[in-house]
């Protein structure tokens, strides 16, 4: 189970964007977790709140949101859910899916966190792309 | 004061970052990596026992870096093969982080190395979501474990490069159906190559160095639908 991993990346990340912008204690956390992403959210939710013991996500909540897996046809432009283990074969010309439109999304999104008035939001840290 | 922050950051963006970096570390002194995932038995070590020499026989400077939860059962087998072998044991950790795979190179991989394969943690779920640096990834399964193994660890044979099935000798007590087994592949992966091999018949032999050089030498190499993803 990987999800302790990946649960401790969510609070490192947090934590590094919630200290400079002045946060005394962050109060929930949103992550987007694609369909094919290979990550449990049940797994991920009881791992996070061990990982944020001690830390400024103490008692924070994690609200995980689902993004279905989407493949769109090359040649024939059609786009379809994925489904669960996922058919990445178009329906009308068999081809294999040219592209995957989501699914395999792990990211947060959003970070609610308690702060004095006069800080500045933080600046987004440049992202490669998931492989 | 409450504050909202979008923050729009991967999850595994520090893994994948680390994984570039090491990718690109390698590339420059010419060492290609390949990264083999499959269950634990499928037959990873006993793979890389035969391909190990043969590439030695070609002159090709090989490495093998393996990773159990416990034991060096790997590596003393891998190492009768007379390449460098590192065993990895990774605490009860179900996988290999890039960061992990870059602190065990460090002074040990000679820099000759041209294919370094890594032998992953056998499992199929975790070490699907970590990009090890690696120029070939390669998933592997036996003929006993079911023709619908692609269907049940879809992003394991979905991000696959090459998938390899092992112990073909055993396909017919085994009642592999390999027709069934390639549909469920190319439901999860279309296109990518399935090879069958057997270290009891020799079936199949070399084709891991094969594809491993080709990769190392810049040719096309296949790029799964899901790592396509515009996530």
């Amino acid at each position: 189970m990987h999800e302790m991993s990946v649960a401790l990346s969510v609070v490192d990340q947090v934590e590094r964007a919630a200290r400079p912008g002045g946060a005394h204690g962050v109060r929930r956390v949103v992550v987007e977790i694609g369909e094919l992403a290979g990550v449990v959210p049940d797994a991920l939710a009881f791992c996070f709140e061990l990982a944020c013991a001690g830390t400024l996500l103490e008692g924070a909540e994690l609200a995980t949101r689902f993004l279905p897996g989407r493949a769109s046809c090359a040649p024939c432009g059609r786009t379809w859910d994925t489904g669960m283990p996922p058919d990445m074969l178009c329906a009308v010309c068999r081809g294999g899916a040219g592209e995957l439109l989501s699914g395999r999304e792990l990211r947060i999104t959003e970070v609610h966190w308690s702060a004095s008035p006069t800080t500045p939001d933080p600046t987004p840290v440049p992202q490669p792309e998931e492989s | 004061m409450c504050r909202t922050v979008d923050l729009r950051q991967a999850v595994l963006a520090k893994n994948t970052m680390a994984a570039g970096v090491l990718r690109t570390e390698l590339t420059a002194r010419g060492t290609t990596v390949v990264n083999l995932l499959s269950s634990p038995g499928s037959g990873k070590t006993a793979l890389l026992e035969r391909e190990l020499p043969l590439a030695r026989e070609r002159g090709i400077e090989v490495a093998a870096l393996t990773a159990d939860l416990a034991t060096e059962n790997d590596a003393t087998r891998l190492a009768r093969s007379g390449a460098p072998v590192k065993q990895v044991l990774t605490d009860g950790l179900c996988h290999l982080e890039a960061d992990m795979l870059a602190g065990h190179l460090h002074d040990w991989l000679p820099d000759a190395t041209r294919l370094l394969f890594v032998e992953n943690v056998g499992n199929l779920v975790c070490p699907a979501s970590y990009d090890l640096g690696e120029s070939l990834r390669v998933v592997l399964a036996s003929v006993t474990e079911g023709e619908d193994k692609p269907l049940k660890y879809p992003t394991a044979f979905g991000l696959a490069q090459l998938v390899i099935v092992t112990k073909s000798d055993l396909a017919g007590p085994a009642a592999f159906d390999e027709a069934a087994f390639r549909a469920h592949v190319e439901r999860v992966n279309p296109g990518v190559e399935v090879v069958l091999t057997s270290v009891r018949t020799g079936e199949g032999a070399g084709v891991l160095v094969d594809r491993a050089l080709a990769a190392a030498d810049g040719d096309a190499v296949h790029t799964p639908v899901m790592a396509r993803a515009g996530a």
